[in-house]
């Protein structure tokens, strides 16, 4: 049986008419059209469908839509504008952080979650932070890079933000 | 893959929970969901109704308890390795904790979930055991606690019955200047535990005061090692340390499978036990 869910994605509220066997990953992508959450493994393996819940990093192919409702979303959609980018998305593209791409939004926002809690992670941080995020091409050698650049980008914004 | 339809509700109050479990009607109670979902979405389980316990207050965070820990059932892996009380009291909590699963796991899977689950491969039974936790659960009828090590009957099988929660997890406070340690051999796709051990261990000077050893990943339940008591007034030299972990396995049915044969499984567990004990003297004070 349908029943109205209203996710809050991005700082939009967003109403839709889902059963509540939808899965989070699906209805973002098919009720939202936020098509750069990615569907990898849909066993909880792989990362690619990683968005923050409550600013925590979370596989949306393990969560019931019902189950995020009330509790802040944010998709890669919500990082950065293609004329704006989050300093984790000018790092992957600086850095050379990503070859086919598949994986990279599911990297970024398992990244932000990283970043949140510890500003200036070393190389075995990351790495350990990146566990449950899978990637065929990189490996990632330079996906670690990128998240070390953006680190320091977000260090010395904070650090100008406080002299000024 | 999706999951057959169910109803979903979420439960304001911990009368609710109790009271749709007295009813007894099919209902699941989820969480984290992180072992629930998979299940759902490989129809593994085809419950009628979910009743969501994720927004109960008091199912979650951890407090001091009794100079030792009450940790609530809805706890998050994070919020474990997060807690300033548990890295002071029980470092092998956030030691365990970083080998569960991955970061994304770790931010919905919770403490209750995992225990009542009680997969035969997961990591926290055997250090509850070791810990000595009592693990607290209510129904209609009452409250009742159980002991770890009786807790865990087997594959997916543990002491509650069927209209009871698990309400929250004690873990006493471990002897004075007591180490600790966990040493997983994880099959590298999954994370899970071929072998791994969780050891506690205080000396009280030179000689051995306490201690308890617990093996998961052999078969269907976690164990309690039974060959550590002969470490009990020793000053831990390494032949005694070598005995033990070369006895402990001794009455445990191991069991094989695609990643590890029996035989292995065996050899893994002296190796384990050993290095589990020699970190957690180290770390003895």
């Amino acid at each position: 049986m349908q029943r109205s869910v209203t996710l809050s994605v991005n700082g939009a509220e967003r109403s839709v008419r889902v059963e509540p066997r939808a899965l989070l990953v699906h209805v973002l992508r098919d009720e939202l059209n936020l098509t750069g959450t990615h569907i990898g493994c849909d066993t909880s393996q792989c990362g690619a469908c990683t968005v923050l819940i409550d600013g925590r990093a979370v596989k949306s192919c393990t969560v019931l839509a019902v189950q995020a409702e009330g509790s802040p979303i944010t998709t890669i959609e919500g990082m950065g504008r293609a004329d704006a980018l989050h300093p984790l998305q000018q790092s992957f593209w600086e850095k050379h952080g990503l070859q086919c791409g598949f994986c990279t939004p599911g990297m970024i926002m398992t990244a932000a979650d990283l970043l949140q809690r510890n500003p200036d992670p070393s190389d075995d941080e990351i790495r350990h932070a990146l566990e449950g995020n899978l990637c065929r091409c990189t490996g990632y050698v330079n996906i670690v890079a990128a998240i070390k650049d953006a680190a320091a980008t977000v260090r010395a914004g904070r650090s100008a933000g406080a002299a000024a | 893959m999706i999951p057959a339809s169910f109803e979903y509700a979420r439960a304001g109050s911990l009368r609710e929970v109790l009271n749709a479990l007295a009813a007894k009607d099919g209902t699941k109670l989820v969480a984290g969901g992180h072992s629930l979902i998979p299940m759902l979405k490989f129809r593994l389980a085809q419950p009628a109704r979910l009743l969501d316990i994720a927004h109960i207050a008091e199912l979650r965070g951890v407090s001091e308890y009794r100079r030792g820990a009450r940790i609530g059932a809805g706890t998050t892996y994070r919020e474990l390795m997060e807690s300033d009380i548990l890295r002071e009291r029980f470092p092998l909590i956030g030691e365990v904790c970083r080998t569960i699963g991955d970061l994304q796991v770790r931010n919905r899977g919770t403490i209750g979930g995992a225990v009542a689950h009680a997969d035969p491969a997961s990591d926290m039974p055997a250090v509850l055991i070791v810990l000595d936790a009592l693990i607290n659960v209510r129904s209609k009828r009452g409250k009742r606690a159980i002991e770890a090590r009786d807790f865990f009957q087997g594959a997916f099988t543990t002491a509650l019955v069927e209209d009871e929660l698990l309400t929250d997890i004690i873990l006493p406070p471990s002897p004075r200047g007591a180490g600790s340690a966990y040493v997983s051999f994880a099959q590298a796709a999954s994370g899970y535990a071929i072998v791994a051990a969780a050891a506690i261990v205080a000396r009280t000077r030179k000689t051995v005061s306490h201690v308890e050893v617990a093996l998961t990943g052999l078969g269907d339940v976690a164990h309690r090692v039974e060959s550590t008591r002969q470490l009990v007034g020793t000053k831990a030299e390494p032949e005694v340390l070598d005995k033990v972990a070369a006895e402990a396995a001794a009455g445990i049915e191991i069991q094989g499978d695609i990643h590890a044969p029996a035989e292995y499984r065996r050899h893994l567990t002296a190796v384990a036990v050993r290095r589990a004990l020699d970190a957690a003297l180290a770390r003895a004070r």
